[in-house]
C-alpha cells in the first residue's frame, strides 16, 4: 500500500526543480491525481475543478454537496500546531468522500499516525521523511481508544466483542 | 478502582516507546526544538528554571497504595526526595534529568501510570471530586464516567492539536468539590425523575488572564451519549477556537464571543452530524468499568461511635474528617500545609508513609485534591485514632482544612519560568502570622490561593482571598482579591485595590481578618459571607485607610 515512487524519484532526480519537490507518502492504489487543484473560492465560483484546497479557517462542509466530483482534497497545513486540518478530514470522511484527501505543508512524521487516523490518505510534507520512522510510526499503536475515520475497532468494541 | 487490562497496558507501552524514539530523534537532532517541544510536553515534560519538571498523571485524582509508593520512589531515585501535588490532582517533580527519563517512564508504566497529556494544547488529565465513592450527597460514583473521558481523550487523533489546553472535570454532588464551572467542560452527574443518569453540561469556564465563569450548554445528556456530545464541543472549539493569539485562544473566548445561545445551536448541529456515528462506548463497557468502581465491603458492624478523649485527635477529627455515606466510616483529609511546608509537597517518606496507611486503614485507596491535599476516602471510625498516630508519627497530621494556613500556592518563581513572583514565602508568611490553630479556627472557613503570575496556576480568582504576584518594574508586587469561589456558589475574586510588596501583601490579609472578625454576623458566618453581605467597600477602608 505504502507507495514511495514519488519520494524515490525525488530522491534520485537530478533535475534541482524537482529537489524541491515535495516527496510524497500515499496510500491509495489508484493513480495519483495531478490536475489543478482550485482554491476553495474558486472551487465554489463554479470552475470545472476535480480537486479543492482548503486552508485553516476555511469551512470544509461547503464541499459537501460536490464530493461525487471530487477526486482530490488538499489539506493545508501551514503550521504543523494548526490542528483545524484534522477535523476538515474526518468531516469529510464521515460524509462518505472515497477520494484522496491529502495533508500538505508543515506536515511532520509524528503527525502520520493521528492524520491517518482521521481520514488523510496521502501527504505531501514541505521536507521529506525518513520512510523508516515513517514505518516505525504508523505501526506503533496496537490498539486505539476512541473511533475515528479510519474504521479501526477501538479496544471497546474488541472488549465486548 | 479501575485497573489496566491488556489494551490499556499496551497503550501506555507503546506511548512509552513512541516517546522514548522522539527523544532519540531529539537528540540526533532529526526534529527541532520547536517541533519537539508539542511531543514532549504531551507526555508532561516541561522545561523550568532550573531543570525538567516531570508531571505525573493521576486520573481523577484516584491511586492505589502501589503506585503511591512508586512516586515515593521517583522521588527518591530522580528527584530530590520530594514531590509536588498539583492544583490538577497530579504530582510533580521538579528536578529531572532528561537521560533518566526513559527509565522514569518504564518504572511508572509497571503500576499503570503515564505521564500523558498532562500538558500541551490537548485534553488535560480529568479531574473528579476527591469524596467520589464515599460523600453522602452523590448520585453515583463520577469516576466511571472520568475514566470513559480518560480513555476517549487519550491520543485522540482529532483533538491533539488543540488551540490551547482543555480541562475536564465531573462531578456528582450539588456540592462542588472540584471546581466544575472554572474548567473548559464541567460535568453534573444528575439522576432525572425516571430514576436515570444524565449530565449537566458546563462550558467556557476558566481562570487563567480571563477569568470565566462557565455557562449552562445543555442541562442534560443522557449519560449513555455524553462521550459523543463532548466530541461535538471539542469539534466546534478546535474548528473555530482562536488561533491568532495565545492569550485568546481558550474556548471561554470562543464561547463569549459567540454566546452560549449560539454556541449551543453549533455545538447541537456538530452532535446531530456525529451521534448517529456509533461513538459511544456500549453499555457494557460503562458497565465493566463502573464494575471496577464497585463500593469496597463496608463492614456492617462497624462501630458508628468515636472516641474523642485525646483532644488533638478531636481537633483533627472536627477539622479534617467527612461525612461518609456508610455508617461506621468516614472520609479523612491528610492536609499537605504544615507549618513553613511548602504547600502541596510531600517526602519521599511521607508519601510512603501514606500509602502504607491507605493499605492499611482505608482499602489501599488514596485520592489527591485540587487543593494540594490528600484524602483516605473510606476510613472505619474505629481506626481513624490510629491512622491519626501514624500521620501524627511523619508531621502529616495538621488539622487546618480549609483553614487559613490551608493555601493553595502555585510553585511560582521559586521554580517556574512564567512566574513574574514568589508565591511559596508568600503563602509561608501569611501561614505563619496565624499559626495559632485556636485563631485558625476563630477565623473559620477561609480559602487564600496564591498565584505567581496572570496564568492563574494558584486559583487566586476562586480565592476567598487571592493573591496575584506581579511584576511592578522589575519588582515582585503583589495584587489582592476578593470574593472569588471555586464552589458549587462559583464566583470570581475582584481586584480591592492597589497592589503591595511582599511584606505589605502580609499585613493587608491581616488587616482584612481583623475586619471581617469584628463585622461577622455570627460565629458561623464565613469570611466569604460577610464579603458578600458588605460588599468590598469596608474591606477597601479596612486595608487602605489609615
Amino acid at each position: 500500500m505504502l507507495d514511495n515512487q514519488d519520494q524515490q524519484a525525488v530522491a534520485g532526480a537530478a533535475a534541482p526543480a524537482l529537489d524541491d519537490a515535495p516527496a510524497r507518502l500515499r496510500f491509495r492504489d489508484d493513480a495519483p491525481f495531478e490536475s489543478p487543484i482550485a482554491p476553495l473560492a474558486d472551487f465554489l465560483a463554479g470552475g470545472n475543478f476535480a480537486a479543492v484546497r482548503i486552508d485553516p479557517g476555511e469551512d470544509v462542509r461547503t464541499l459537501l454537496p460536490h464530493l461525487g466530483r471530487l477526486k482530490l482534497v488538499e489539506i493545508a497545513f501551514p503550521k504543523f500546531r494548526d490542528g483545524r486540518g484534522y477535523s476538515s478530514a474526518r468531516i469529510l470522511r464521515e460524509a462518505g468522500f472515497v477520494g484522496e484527501i491529502r495533508a500538505v505543508g508543515d506536515v511532520l512524521v509524528d503527525q502520520l499516525g493521528f492524520m491517518r487516523r482521521v481520514g488523510f490518505d496521502s501527504f505531501a510534507p514541505n521536507r521529506p521523511l525518513d520512510p523508516a520512522v515513517v514505518a516505525a510510526t504508523l505501526a506503533r499503536f496496537p490498539h486505539v481508544y476512541m473511533k475515528a475515520a479510519d474504521g479501526l475497532a477501538p479496544v471497546w468494541a474488541l472488549r465486548h466483542g | 478502582m479501575y485497573r489496566y487490562d491488556q489494551y490499556d497496558q499496551a497503550i501506555v507501552d507503546a506511548r512509552v516507546a513512541e516517546f522514548k524514539d522522539q527523544v532519540a530523534r531529539r537528540l540526533r537532532n532529526e526534529i527541532t526544538e520547536d517541533q519537539f517541544k508539542p511531543l514532549r510536553l504531551m507526555n508532561g515534560l516541561y522545561l523550568q528554571l532550573h531543570a525538567y519538571m516531570l508531571r505525573v498523571a493521576i486520573p481523577y485524582g484516584t491511586l492505589s497504595g502501589t503506585q503511591m509508593r512508586m512516586l515515593a520512589h521517583i522521588a527518591r531515585k530522580y528527584d530530590r526526595d520530594y514531590g509536588h501535588f498539583t492544583t490538577r490532582q497530579n504530582i510533580q517533580y521538579n528536578w529531572i534529568k532528561l537521560e533518566q527519563f526513559a527509565d522514569l517512564l518504564d518504572d511508572l508504566s509497571k503500576v499503570e501510570m503515564h505521564a500523558f497529556q498532562t500538558s500541551g494544547n490537548c485534553i488535560r488529565n480529568i479531574s473528579s471530586d476527591q469524596f467520589a465513592g464515599a460523600a453522602a450527597d452523590e448520585v453515583a460514583d463520577p469516576r466511571p464516567y472520568a475514566e470513559l473521558l480518560r480513555q476517549w481523550s487519550t491520543l485522540h487523533p482529532e483533538f491533539s492539536f488543540l488551540p490551547r489546553k482543555f480541562k475536564i472535570a465531573v462531578i456528582a454532588s450539588d456540592t462542588d468539590r472540584a471546581a466544575i464551572q472554572l474548567h473548559d467542560i464541567g460535568l453534573q452527574l444528575r439522576r432525572n425523575d425516571a430514576g436515570e443518569l444524565g449530565f449537566r453540561v458546563y462550558v467556557g469556564g476558566g481562570m487563567g488572564r480571563t477569568p470565566v465563569i462557565g455557562s449552562v450548554v445543555r442541562d442534560w445528556i443522557p449519560v449513555g451519549q455524553f462521550l459523543s456530545y463532548s466530541e461535538a464541543i471539542l469539534r466546534v472549539y478546535n474548528r473555530y477556537g482562536r488561533r491568532d493569539n495565545i492569550y485568546k485562544a481558550r474556548i471561554k473566548i470562543l464561547v463569549n464571543e459567540l454566546g452560549i445561545e449560539e454556541f449551543s445551536r453549533q455545538v447541537e448541529a456538530e452532535w446531530a452530524e456525529l451521534a448517529p456515528l456509533g461513538l459511544d462506548a456500549p453499555q457494557a463497557e460503562y458497565d465493566r468499568i463502573i464494575a471496577q468502581f464497585a463500593p469496597p465491603a463496608f463492614d456492617p458492624a462497624a462501630p458508628d461511635d468515636l472516641d474523642l478523649s485525646d483532644p488533638d485527635f478531636a481537633v483533627w477529627v472536627s477539622q479534617n474528617v467527612h461525612p461518609h455515606k456508610a455508617p461506621g466510616y468516614a472520609i479523612a483529609t491528610i492536609s499537605l500545609k504544615p507549618k513553613r511546608g511548602i504547600p502541596g509537597d510531600a517526602s519521599s517518606a511521607q508519601i510512603d508513609a501514606v500509602a502504607d496507611l491507605a493499605t492499611r486503614y482505608a482499602h489501599d485507596e488514596i485520592r489527591v485534591t485540587h487543593s494540594q491535599n490528600l484524602v483516605l476516602a473510606h476510613v472505619k471510625k474505629a481506626d481513624l485514632y490510629a491512622l491519626w498516630q501514624g500521620l501524627d508519627a511523619v508531621g502529616l497530621a495538621t488539622p487546618n482544612l480549609d483553614l487559613v494556613s490551608d493555601i493553595i500556592a502555585c510553585p511560582g518563581m521559586d521554580y517556574c519560568t512564567l512566574a513574574n513572583a514568589r508565591s511559596i514565602p508568600i503563602a509561608q508568611k501569611i501561614a505563619a502570622k496565624f499559626e495559632d490553630l485556636e485563631t485558625q479556627r476563630d477565623i473559620g472557613e477561609l480559602k487564600i490561593k496564591v498565584s505567581g503570575c496572570i496564568n492563574g496556576c494558584g486559583h487566586h480568582h476562586a480565592g476567598h482571598i487571592g493573591i496575584l504576584g506581579v511584576d511592578k518594574k522589575g519588582e515582585e508586587a503583589y495584587q489582592l482579591l476578593l470574593g472569588g469561589s471555586g464552589a458549587e456558589d462559583t464566583s470570581l475574586a475582584k481586584i480591592l485595590g492597589p497592589g503591595f510588596d511582599e511584606n505589605g501583601i502580609v499585613v493587608a490579609v491581616e488587616k482584612l481578618i481583623a475586619f471581617y472578625r469584628g463585622a461577622r454576623s455570627g460565629p458561623d458566618e464565613r469570611f466569604l459571607d460577610t464579603y458578600r453581605r458588605l460588599g468590598p467597600a469596608p474591606f477597601k477602608d479596612a486595608v487602605y485607610a489609615g
